[in-house]
């Protein structure tokens, strides 16, 4: 009996042993895989263009659509490559954080407002409406002062469901920076976050979920990324930006909300733009990821295989398939300045991207 | 021999582990749960505010441990009646026939199906029936909820009441019939009396489960962080918070989220314990 326990622990510590050292050799001899993850948001676009990336003969990238927040917390953790995010970290994350973090703009999405209403199209949406709406003062779709934007469309006489979003989400914190701009009572009570304490509604999880409860119950209006609209077929509303126009949510508009200067380091919201074309919920999406590369033990064919992925990213390529799932491209002066901010990683000192 | 001496450490050594591993829980969940506890003090269990946004944070856990309570309780008023009536259907009237048998294995079958197909079929199916009713606008809220745990605590409470209604002894009932009593007055004067605790305990080991249930819940609740205001309003439960939201959550709020957890805990433990309880009584 003993002796066969023993046989039996000798055979599983070779087994382990064996393993051990086996994984050890491949990961060397192997290219390397690089590992992201954070926001929802883009995933569709990094899902797609990592693939393509990996087929041109570049590395596996897995990226794990965990969330904006989740995205910072693994990076300040060093358990991923690189991290992305929909809010820029603030002065205060970046000091937190154990290294200093840049941060390289990948393309421009929108938060769209989406609403199911059996026979209405083209509804139109203005700042005081969608802060009477999703503040629980206009609680039916009839109201007249719904009635008053909207000339020509016939309203029914339907309660009004506001569908939020139940978990921590970036989309949720560009939806509440822009009300923040535009309403002063939105401002002095939900003010602006990844989660916030609504007032009214129901609450879905992740874009997903709050698309799908919208498509499948009349009377709901509801905040979501254009992508998940798009696909869906979900109506959208057409939004008065600060010129004064209505706005349809289409790639042009969004990329007329990013022709403002952006700061060196790429942190800038561009929401409520003055620019009279522009759709005003629109919003960069960031990669984040350390200045200097050389830490934790990390590779230099590590290091270098995360900056010419991300610069495949922002390039010609990235960018045209970015287009391809509904997400603006970086306007040329974005494109630049993210540029400019991957020629400043550096690994022991040295520019990582040749 | 020694065979029987290794075969004794083995044992010894997996439940220890498995206590080791319970006692492990509740300190990391006490051990998280301290910031929170600490910045509001038992407050925290009483606050009806959940306010995550930064600048203004302030949690409290009222209206999930409201949500909680009122969606379990309402659940399990409306499985007494479809449970208890299913099991002495089973355990009683068609004791040891191919209805029976047939109907307990459907029984099990409801207690293997994942959660997240109840709330599928809650979402898609039940949803839009309620809503036809006119009582809803959405269809989310307490009460939908409250039906689909319902129907998923059915199985337990089902199949450990048809348990210990068959273990009634038969000289108790023969001896019952033996004074001319009917079938009826059997059931109602000899069965039920005596094994009336154990069918109250099977119920509220059902309650623990419900409880304790997350996805089925939080599809259909609404997931509004606020003590639901009626029976169709929207509210939250214990888990289904915590599902929601521990994903971008840090600091105070994490620690809010795991004090949620640790309370959810406890809830459950008191409500297993008294049901153990009362098992043992009858027993």
């Amino acid at each position: 009996m003993k002796k066969q326990i023993f046989l039996l622990l000798a055979i599983v510590a070779l087994i382990a042993a064996s393993c051990g050292s086996g994984g050890q050799k491949t990961g060397k001899e192997k290219q390397v895989t690089l590992s992201a993850a954070g926001a929802t948001f883009p995933q569709p676009f990094y899902n797609l263009a990592f693939k393509k990336y990996n087929e041109e003969g570049g590395p596996v990238i897995n990226y794990g659509g965990i969330g904006s927040g989740g995205g910072i917390k693994s990076l300040r953790d060093k358990v991923v490559d690189f991290g992305a995010t929909d809010a820029y970290l603030s002065d205060i994350e970046m000091s937190e954080m154990p290294g200093e973090v840049v941060h390289i703009p990948t393309c421009i999405g929108a938060v769209v407002i989406a609403y199911n209403l059996p026979g209405v199209t083209g509804l139109k949406l203005t700042p005081d409406l969608l802060e009477g709406i999703f503040l629980g003062k206009i609680t039916k779709w009839n109201d007249s002062k719904i009635a008053g934007v909207n000339p020509g469309i016939t309203l029914p006489d339907m309660n009004i469901t506001v569908v939020y979003r139940s978990d921590g989400s970036g989309t949720t914190y560009i939806f509440s920076d822009y009300m923040s701009k535009v309403s002063q009572a939105w401002n002095e009570t939900l003010g602006r976050g990844k989660a916030l304490n609504w007032p009214v509604g129901i609450g879905a999880k992740g874009n997903p979920g709050v698309s799908g409860t919208i498509s499948q119950s009349q009377g709901t209006i509801g905040y979501i990324g254009f992508e998940y609209a798009f696909a869906q077929k979900i109506s959208m509303a057409q939004v008065m930006n600060q010129a004064g126009n209505f706005i349809e949510p289409t790639l042009a508009s969004f990329t007329a909300a990013a022709d403002a200067e952006m700061p060196a380091d790429t942190r800038v919201m561009i929401t409520n733009s003055s620019s009279p074309e522009a759709y005003p919920i629109s919003s960069f999406t960031w990669i984040i990821m350390y200045r200097d590369q050389a830490y934790g033990g990390r590779s230099l064919a590590a290091a270098e295989a995360t900056v010419n992925a991300v610069s495949w990213l922002i390039g010609e390529k990235g960018q045209a398939i970015a287009m391809s799932v509904n997400y603006a491209p970086l306007p040329k002066k974005a494109a630049e300045k993210a540029a400019l901010v991957l020629k400043s990683i550096t690994f022991e000192s040295r520019p990582v991207l040749k | 021999m020694n065979g029987d001496r290794v075969i004794k450490a083995l044992l010894f050594i997996s439940s220890l582990i498995i206590l080791l591993l319970s006692a492990g829980i509740v300190l990391s969940l006490t051990g998280g749960a301290i910031p929170a506890f600490r910045e509001y003090g038992p407050g925290f269990i009483t606050s009806t505010v959940w306010n995550p946004t930064s600048g203004s944070e302030e949690y409290g856990a009222m209206p999930f441990i409201a949500g909680t309570v009122i969606t379990s309780i309402l659940a399990l008023i409306i499985c007494i009646p479809m449970a208890f009536s299913t099991s002495l259907f089973i355990a009683e009237y068609y004791r040891g026939t191919r209805t029976a048998n047939i109907l307990r294995s459907l029984i099990d079958l409801l207690a293997g199906i994942p959660s997240i197909v109840y709330g599928f079929w809650g979402f898609y199916a039940l949803r839009p029936l309620l809503i036809s009713t006119g009582l809803t606008d959405q269809g989310f809220g307490v009460f939908t909820a409250s039906l689909v745990l319902a129907i998923m605590i059915v199985p337990y409470a089902t199949s450990l009441s048809a348990e210990i209604i068959s273990m009634v002894p038969a000289e108790l009932k023969e001896a019952a019939f033996s004074l001319g009593a009917t079938r009826r007055e059997v059931i109602f004067n000899v069965v039920i009396p005596s094994a009336r605790s154990g069918i109250v305990a099977s119920f509220i080991l059902a309650l623990g489960r419900a409880l304790g249930e997350t996805m089925a819940v939080t599809m259909l609740i609404g997931n509004a962080n606020l003590i639901p205001k009626g029976l169709f309003a929207p509210g939250n439960t214990m888990a289904s918070v915590i599902a929601n939201q521990f994903g971008e959550a840090d600091g105070l709020k994490m620690s809010a989220l795991i004090a949620i957890g640790l309370l959810l805990f406890v809830i459950t433990a008191i409500v297993n314990a008294a049901g153990k309880m009362i098992i043992k009584r009858f027993a």
